[in-house]
């Protein structure tokens, strides 16, 4: 699948990379911080070139300064915590700049240990601190939070957009998660099968698909159960088992194991709040 | 009495040899770990040899190789007045060549074994490949690299053809313990061949079992 895209992102911008999985979205970080070489192509910031095919240009990792958190942490595992943020410094006499991050990701406690005794928020946060220690102008964010429970996932967030704001990072965030695009993105690029679908803000790019006065729900048909005149469907949505009563001529077309969507009107729809 | 020289000369043998190896074995394990190379196979094939080969083969080449009648033999015989057939030198370098795959190939498959992220992340914060070889890769395969200094040693120990065919057996200078046993059987000392090979089997039991009391302590550490 080739990818094709091009894009331009603002200094300072919050931008996130959605789309299914094998679209190419982590392809394109790993091409910004210098791990993947594009067949053909050009990347470039403010005045300098980083890759350029044409012209057989290409900036190696090293030197380009970006931060990058890895999905699977990448925390080296034979240095204390203190250890894993020190080793990203250029030189020892800038110690001054692990302590800032220390500060600003509340680590104080866990300088001493070793990633293995972390739990996966603290070893994410650690990830996230070791990647800006060296001030970087650019921050790529590999799906860095899917691994994590909803209540660590909404604090990582925080902490992500704390350092956004703070060292003024351009951040290009990659994720699958709707909520979070909505908190976190002053953009949004939408990326199908190597190319951009849609990009502009969360409400621009989900309005179409998410937003309506319905909700829609694809679901899988799990048994279908005959009476006189009606049918009973019992779909699976998620977790949930859902019973819908079908008519006999819409029952026709389907059987087990069809892929279906329910869709209802929302007009007095109740929220309740899930306490955590 | 037996004479303790044999168990002298094998124990330097294999201290040497396993210390070259240390040093040849990293760069080449290394370089085999991330390279694509196109003559990689035939590169991998040529260090895992010396597993299937017949000792005596080698032996048999470099003895040929080593001699002053032929290239290189001849070379390092001019330039340097080192002859390397039945010397000690001349078994160093053979025991270097005969257990290479020993020390390599643990370390390439530590070095495989690694997430590509953690280099990657090292990349990404600005170090350099030497850097991230010294002070990541190598402190994170640390059983692999004990267990290939610790088979290389062993299997330097233990080597008989090729010290047999390079060595030719010279007491006090080529005559290695694996050796002097082979003497003294053919020469009907059997309480003498049991004495060295006794020793050998102790030695070498010693070494493994350190080694996989050792591993098997960082593993469990590493784990929790």
């Amino acid at each position: 699948m080739p990818l094709d895209i091009n894009i331009q992102i603002e200094e300072g911008e919050f931008i996130t990379i959605e789309g299914q999985s094998g679209a190419g979205k982590t392809t394109i970080l790993r091409m910004i911080a210098g791990l993947l070489k594009p067949e053909k192509g050009k990347i470039e910031v403010g005045n300098n070139t980083w890759v350029d095919t044409e012209s057989n240009c290409f900036l190696p990792s090293q030197k380009r300064g970006v931060g990058f958190v890895f999905q699977e942490y990448s925390l080296f595992p034979n240095m204390t915590i203190m250890k894993n943020l020190e080793y990203a410094l250029d030189s020892k006499k800038d110690i001054r700049q692990v302590e800032e991050v220390i500060n600003i990701m509340e680590l104080e406690a866990l300088k001493e240990r070793f990633p293995q005794m972390l739990s996966g928020g603290q070893k994410q946060r650690v990830a996230l601190a070791r990647a800006i220690v060296r001030k970087p102008k650019i921050l790529l964010l590999d799906e860095p939070l899917s691994a994590l429970d909803t209540r660590m996932r909404i604090k990582l967030q925080d902490y992500i957009l704390k350092v956004h704001r703070k060292l003024k990072l351009t951040t290009i965030l990659v994720s699958h998660d709707i909520p979070e695009i909505f908190k976190m993105s002053d953009r949004v690029i939408r990326l199908d099968k190597g190319k951009i679908t849609n990009t502009g803000n969360a409400t621009d790019v989900f309005q179409k698909n998410y937003i309506s006065g319905k909700f829609r729900f694809a679901g899988e048909v799990l048994k279908i159960e005959k009476d006189d005149v009606l049918s009973i469907v019992n779909v699976l949505i998620g977790n949930n088992i859902i019973k819908v009563i079908a008519s006999e001529n819409e029952v026709e077309s389907l059987s087990v194991g069809d892929k279906v969507m329910i869709v209802s009107k929302a007009f007095n729809p109740l929220i309740l709040k899930i306490n955590n | 009495m037996i004479d303790l020289r044999p168990l002298v000369l094998s124990l330097e043998l294999a201290f040497i040899t396993a210390l070259l190896l240390f040093i040849i074995g990293i760069p080449l394990a290394y370089w085999l770990s991330g390279s694509d190379f196109k003559l990689k196979p035939v590169i991998s094939a040529i260090v895992s040899m010396p597993l299937v080969l017949p000792p005596t083969v080698l032996g048999f080449y470099l003895l040929v190789a080593f001699s002053p009648l032929h290239f290189p033999g001849n070379l390092i015989n001019e330039l340097f007045n080192i002859r390397l057939v039945f010397s000690f030198e001349g078994l160093i370098i053979a025991s270097v060549i005969y257990s290479l795959p020993f020390m390599v190939n643990p370390i390439q498959s530590g070095l495989e074994s690694l997430p590509p992220t953690l280099k990657e992340a090292s990349y990404t914060l600005g170090k350099s490949k030497f850097q991230t070889l010294i002070k990541i890769l190598l402190p994170n395969i640390k059983p692999s690299l004990l267990t290939g200094i610790v088979l290389s040693f062993a299997h330097t120990i233990g080597e008989f053809g090729v010290v047999l065919m390079i060595g030719g057996n010279i007491p006090g200078k080529t005559r290695v313990a694996s050796l002097a046993i082979y003497d003294e059987v053919e020469s009907l000392n059997y309480h003498n061949a049991n004495i060295y090979a006794l020793i050998l089997f102790a030695i070498t039991f010693t070494i493994l079992l350190i080694v996989y009391i050792l591993n098997g302590r960082y593993l469990k550490l590493t784990k929790i």
